[in-house]
């Protein structure tokens, strides 16, 4: 394998990795305010599709991408009404919102499948940091919504750690009843980063359909979203550490193929099975023993709040 | 996890497909009529396919095919599709028999994999006409149909070679079944008749349809320094990648030019119309028999598409001249002498494959870069 090939690899794997590191980092807003959301796959679905359309519809791939974030806040907002509003499972309805995004996608999508999108993402190097020697190539050569990740996740890890609203952010997510006491609105909060994390995961999915893939296909994300789940574990609520596990496994996805040019002597499958060999791995190391608590999940995560029942 | 939820979702995307088409062509369920001749007035013609009609390739040609003999009979054809059909036999079963109980007179069905669903279904309907495409079993209302796309691949391999600079080809390949692997082999032989040093890398999807992992199969033959791509994949992806790394572009299964305008060198492609045509005239006139069509470069069922402007006339005439040699059964792409990738020669000088070795060809031929999976 020669160095360039190896270069590209992480020039791959970086884009590859951007739609799992939206799709975390909006599940780890999610779940900091005490809410699960298996939904993130449905969710990214429909950003993917409602990207595309908007589009293909007016050429403009960053109004697309807002669309894309919109349509997913949407299926947040769905999410926060039935966990939120109405109490219910919140693995139940995260399950449905996929099966729901899933079906709803294939329909919305069904006349542009395989057709190409008028404009995309292209790269665009970034004057002087493009020019340093290796990594401006695999960090500073990629197309405009990369830039946008390296920019989120540096803001959601301030916004968490280093202000006032994500105090009460994580207080809602570890003691809903003490926040409550404080006068924080738990179901305001939990309201806004349900639909916040949804926005980010339609933000990955037009990630994957307006620059990535970029076309559209039904099921594009190909179980994504589940790996940003894990992604979210594996970092233990942390962006930063989402980000770092993100484009690892961007850059797993972008090894098979290369393996296979280069002609090492691996079955195909195995190769394709790697991203998803890699989160179970990632799961079973993650959930030994009573790791969970020292990991910092949120206390309060799955529960439902109400008030009277304090 | 992942896997059950991507079987149970496509199910469900193929089953709310399935119903929302499957409604579609029910007020008039009573045309057709056969009259004492043996003959019809009228014909219902239903087509499936395995990806969506405008996945600009494969499903995209046969969908050309449905609309020509539109164009051709006018009134006396009414035509429907269905189109995403999953090749689980279920879902595929449960389509064509869909049409079957609505009074299609005759169901095209355009995949491999829905060979035996559909002579199942042709056993329970035996009035209606059935015709499947690429697979080998038939009954007396089932025909196959196919044709010789290693001969239209083996001319589009000499655009290739003479496109060329450095000698390495790259091949975005589904999966590795004979057939595919018959297809691959002819491409690499046309381009090594102009250039014997010419060789080629393939790296398997195992999709027909996955845009993306064709993106990225694209992608990697080109850093691993490809500077001519094809593929037997329906989507135009691969394209896509070459347009702006500068390199160039054989399609496959229809003309896709506007894609990539720059990169297009041609595309071996179907024109099933000829064939679908026929078909249908052989139902108007009450002559439909049960066969197994091969068609070739002579009745026109394969051939090529327009050639793109980098495409020298010194080519076009060298594959003028090649497609002549064709025709004439002067020449046949599997000519011996072949070697496979170990040197050993497969097919000694003199001597052309059976059909059967044709159709079970399970080796690559010296050129080729990367091991053929066991299919």
């Amino acid at each position: 394998m020669t160095p360039d090939l190896v270069l590209t690899i992480f020039i791959a794997g970086i884009a590859a990795g951007t739609t799992l590191v939206f799709a975390a980092v909006g599940e780890i807003i999610t779940e900091r305010s005490g809410v699960l959301n298996l939904g993130v796959e449905g969710m990214m679905l429909v950003g993917a599709v409602t990207g595309f359309l908007v589009n293909n519809q007016i050429g403009q791939p960053w109004i697309g991408a807002i669309a894309g974030v919109l349509a997913g806040a949407a299926m947040g907002l769905v999410h926060a009404v039935f966990v939120v509003g109405f109490k219910t499972n919140q693995v139940v309805t995260g399950l449905a919102l996929v099966i729901f995004g899933n079906g709803l996608s294939g329909y919305l999508g069904t006349s542009v499948v395989g057709e190409p999108p008028p404009a995309t993402f292209d790269p665009i190097a970034l004057p002087l940091l493009s020019s340093i020697p290796v990594l401006g190539r695999i960090l500073f050569n990629q197309d405009a919504l990369v830039y946008a990740g390296y920019i989120l996740v540096a803001g959601a890890w301030w916004f968490v750690f280093r202000t006032r609203p994500g105090l009460n952010l994580r207080s809602v997510g570890e003691s809903p009843e003490t926040a409550d006491a404080v006068g924080i609105s738990v179901v305001k909060t939990r309201y806004l980063a349900v639909m916040c994390g949804g926005g980010f995961a339609g933000l990955g999915g037009a990630y994957l359909s307006l620059a990535q893939a970029p076309s559209w296909v039904p099921n594009l994300t190909a179980g994504r979203g589940w790996i940003a789940i894990a992604l979210v574990i594996f970092a233990t609520w942390n962006p930063l550490r989402a980000a770092l596990g993100g484009y690892l496994f961007g850059c797993v996805e972008a090894l098979s193929f290369r393996l296979q040019a280069v002609g090492v002597d691996i079955p195909v499958f195995f190769v394709s099975m790697l991203p998803y060999l890699f989160t179970i791995a990632v799961l079973v190391v993650i959930s030994r023993g009573n790791l969970t608590r020292r990991l910092a999940a949120p206390a309060a995560l799955g529960n439902s709040f109400a008030r009277e029942e304090r | 996890m992942t896997k059950t939820w991507r079987k149970l979702s496509f199910m469900l995307v193929a089953a709310l497909l399935v119903g929302a088409c499957g409604t579609g062509g029910e007020e008039s369920a009573d045309g057709g009529e056969t009259d004492g001749g043996g003959g019809q007035e009228t014909v219902k013609a239903a087509w499936i396919y395995p990806s969506p009609r405008n996945d600009g390739g494969w499903s995209t040609a046969h969908d050309q095919g449905r609309l020509a003999v539109e164009e051709k009979f006018g009134d006396q054809v009414e035509t429907t599709f269905i189109e995403s059909v999953s090749e689980e036999p279920g879902a595929a079963t449960r389509a064509i028999e869909g049409l079957a109980r609505k009074g299609y007179d005759i169901i095209f069905t355009a995949s491999f994999g829905f060979m035996d669903p559909t002579l199942e279904v042709a056993k329970k309907y035996p009035d209606i006409y059935f015709e499947h495409c690429s697979g080998f079993k038939t009954a007396d209302n089932m025909s196959n149909y196919f044709g010789a796309m290693e001969e239209a691949k083996y001319l589009s391999g000499i655009a290739a070679a003479d496109a060329t600079q450095n000698g390495l080809m790259g091949k975005v390949v589904s999966f590795p079944i004979p057939e595919i692997v018959r297809l691959t082999n002819a491409f690499l032989l046309g381009a090594q008749s102009v250039n014997p040093d010419v060789r080629m890398k393939t790296l398997f999807t195992n999709s027909f349809f996955d845009p993306p992992a064709e993106k990225a199969a694209a992608e990697s033959l080109i850093d691993a320094g490809a500077d001519v791509l094809t593929q037997d994949v329906d989507s135009p992806a691969t394209g896509q990648v070459a347009e702006p790394a500068g390199a160039k572009w054989v399609g496959y299964n229809s003309d896709a030019s506007e894609v990539a305008p720059d990169a297009w060198l041609t595309a071996p492609i179907w024109n099933w119309a000829i064939y679908y045509e026929d078909r249908i005239q052989a139902v108007l006139d009450g002559s439909w028999e049960s066969q197994s069509y091969y068609g070739d470069l002579s009745d026109g069922i394969v051939g090529l598409a327009p050639f793109g402007d980098s495409v020298s006339q010194e080519t076009i005439d060298k594959i003028k001249e090649v497609e002549e040699q064709i025709k004439n059964d002067e020449f046949d792409v599997f000519d011996g002498p072949i070697k496979d990738q170990a040197g050993e020669i497969v097919v000694p000088e003199g001597e052309t494959p059976t059909l059967e070795e044709l159709l079970s060809m399970d080796y690559f031929v010296e050129g080729m870069e990367g091991k053929l999976p066991a299919s």
